[in-house]
């Protein structure tokens, strides 16, 4: 299905938290995108998108600070950016459609950054990217020689806010029942669990100033996804990540079972076969390892449990054959049972 | 009254272009807010002050500071509302009016954040959270985190600065803010 097509090449908008608290998000998308021919383009010389500081305190600042980059992408002939951060993502789309929509902003944001500016660049996240790329995903999955091991995994696809919301600013999926994460879970061959928190918000840029309403947050958003079975929670955001990451342990009951929280690109590079270590893994506060180790367990196990089914059907057709060469008379012709082609030859020719 | 010619709510759509009156007080916004339990003005309420009128009520309460931006109201007002943008205005108005009842930390937070950006161009986290310590006074907080970020290659103590901070430095000055 996407053999064919051109290789598809981005401007990559990596964001501050992506060479900060979560480079693991970039080196797994980074990887993922080797994997699966994606060029990404990292942009010369970018500058932060503002975040929420940046448009809380002043409108035309959220639009600039990210126009800015939008132009230096256009200046290098690209027409699409990939935006991995949600914040970013948000940020970037939203300085479009201001540009695109408010009076006057066409011809200000130009002057007010410096540079030409024709917003012709469009904002991808890194979601939208593995969704399109699911089939070949799958396909990849599918001729792995090693088993899966995400194989029927349970896991919490966890949108939060700024993937999704405002629907004019991203929508590029529903805001209030987003399926293209779950979408990317089963492309994995993991199963994306039903459950009630894909949209709340984790508390976001409040992770420093206000802790305890993150931590009130993220606890119903870690227990939600328990209840509905998920073994881990799949997130696209860094804010997401660190807050349910490194803040879990105030969130869980003291002996509660640890949830890993996983950048959906390290996801999405277990499936493909890559190395936890070249996904990052280690650099997450909730240890993965126990996690992972039990994911290759129940694979070997799933392995083993299929090969067993064979055999016992080998067996039994053995068995049954053997029946059938007792009945006949010279069933010493063949001793050892070489196998069932070879064991079903003499018999026709005896028959003869 | 009289210093300010026009209502609250006029401004609010000139700097918006959303019409407050529409709102129909059915309080789907402050359903899902994420902040509702700890706000003492919920979404619907701040859309009620705008309409009413109600400036001084409205720029001050520390309410519209506790928001954070989720854009959960706006996404389910049935009417189109956007009480999100509208709250985000209103924090601007707030700031330029000098009004402003923003709880120490997140002001600080803030501040440390755009700090960092006007002078390197990308945020340096060791120094934010430095500057967010000096600026809130909340000089131990995290500190137990700080070991476990930097073994985990987390935090970096050097700012990735960029070529054209004078660029940002720019920006920040045509658009009125001094962090």
């Amino acid at each position: 299905m996407t053999g064919a097509q051109a290789p598809v090449r981005y401007a990559y908008y990596p964001g501050c938290s992506l060479h900060g608290t979560s480079r693991e998000f970039d080196e797994s998308l980074r990887a993922v995108a080797t994997t699966l021919g994606v060029g990404l383009t990292e942009i010369p010389d970018w500058s932060c998108c503002g975040a929420s500081s940046g448009h809380t305190t002043d409108h035309m600042l959220g639009v600039a600070l990210p126009a800015r980059n939008l132009a230096i992408a256009e200046e290098q002939g690209f027409d699409q950016v990939l935006a991995p951060c949600a914040a970013c993502y948000n940020r970037l789309s939203a300085a479009r459609l201001a540009v695109e929509t408010e009076e006057g902003f066409a011809e200000r944001v130009p002057e007010i950054i410096g540079r030409p500016f024709a917003n012709s660049v469009e904002v991808h996240n890194a979601v939208e990217l593995l969704r399109d790329a699911a089939p070949a995903i799958e396909e990849k999955v599918a001729a792995a020689l090693a088993p899966n091991p995400l194989d029927g995994v349970k896991l919490a696809a966890y949108y939060g806010c700024l993937l999704v919301r405002p629907f004019e600013v991203c929508g590029y999926d529903d805001p209030e029942q987003p399926t293209s994460m779950d979408e990317v879970i089963a492309a994995c061959g993991a199963e994306p669990v039903d459950w009630s928190m894909k949209v709340e918000c984790c508390g976001g840029s409040f992770s420093v100033s206000r802790t305890a309403s993150v931590v009130r947050l993220g606890r119903s958003i870690i227990e939600d996804a328990r209840a509905h079975g998920a073994e881990a929670i799949v997130v696209a955001c860094p804010l997401c990540h660190s807050n349910l990451d490194l803040r879990q342990k105030a969130m869980v009951q003291r002996g509660a079972k640890p949830m890993p929280v996983l950048f959906v690109t390290q996801l999405v590079g277990l499936a493909l076969g890559l190395t936890p270590l070249e996904l990052g893994m280690p650099r997450h506060f909730v240890n993965t390892e126990p996690f992972l180790a039990d994911l290759v367990q129940r694979a070997k196990e799933r392995v083993a449990a299929e090969q067993k089914v064979k055999e016992e059907a080998a067996a039994k057709a053995a068995a049954r054959r053997e029946k059938v060469g007792a009945a006949a008379p010279s069933a010493a012709a063949a001793p050892s049972g070489a196998g069932p082609s070879t064991a079903g030859a003499p018999e026709d020719g005896e028959a003869q | 009254m009289s210093a300010h010619p026009r209502t609250l709510a006029a401004e609010i759509h000139d700097a918006t272009g959303v019409n407050a009156a529409t709102c129909y007080q059915c309080g789907k916004c402050s359903a899902g807010c994420p902040m509702a339990s700890e706000s003492d003005l919920r979404p619907h309420n701040v859309m009620r002050l705008v309409i009413q009128d109600r400036r001084d009520k409205a720029l001050a309460d520390q309410s519209i500071w506790l928001c954070l931006t989720c854009e959960t109201c706006s996404a389910r007002c049935p009417n189109a509302c956007d009480p999100a943008r509208v709250i985000d205005a209103l924090r601007e108005m707030s700031l330029d009016a000098g009004v402003a009842d923003l709880p120490r930390t997140i002001g600080a937070f803030h501040k440390a954040f755009l700090e960092q950006i006007r002078s390197n161009g990308r945020l340096h986290e060791m120094g934010m959270v430095m500057e967010y310590k000096l600026r809130s006074g909340e000089l131990m907080k995290d500190v137990t985190n700080a070991p476990g970020m930097l073994s985990r290659g987390k935090l970096s103590l050097r700012a990735d600065r960029i070529d054209g901070v004078d660029e940002i430095k720019r920006i920040f000055e045509k658009c009125g803010v001094t962090p």
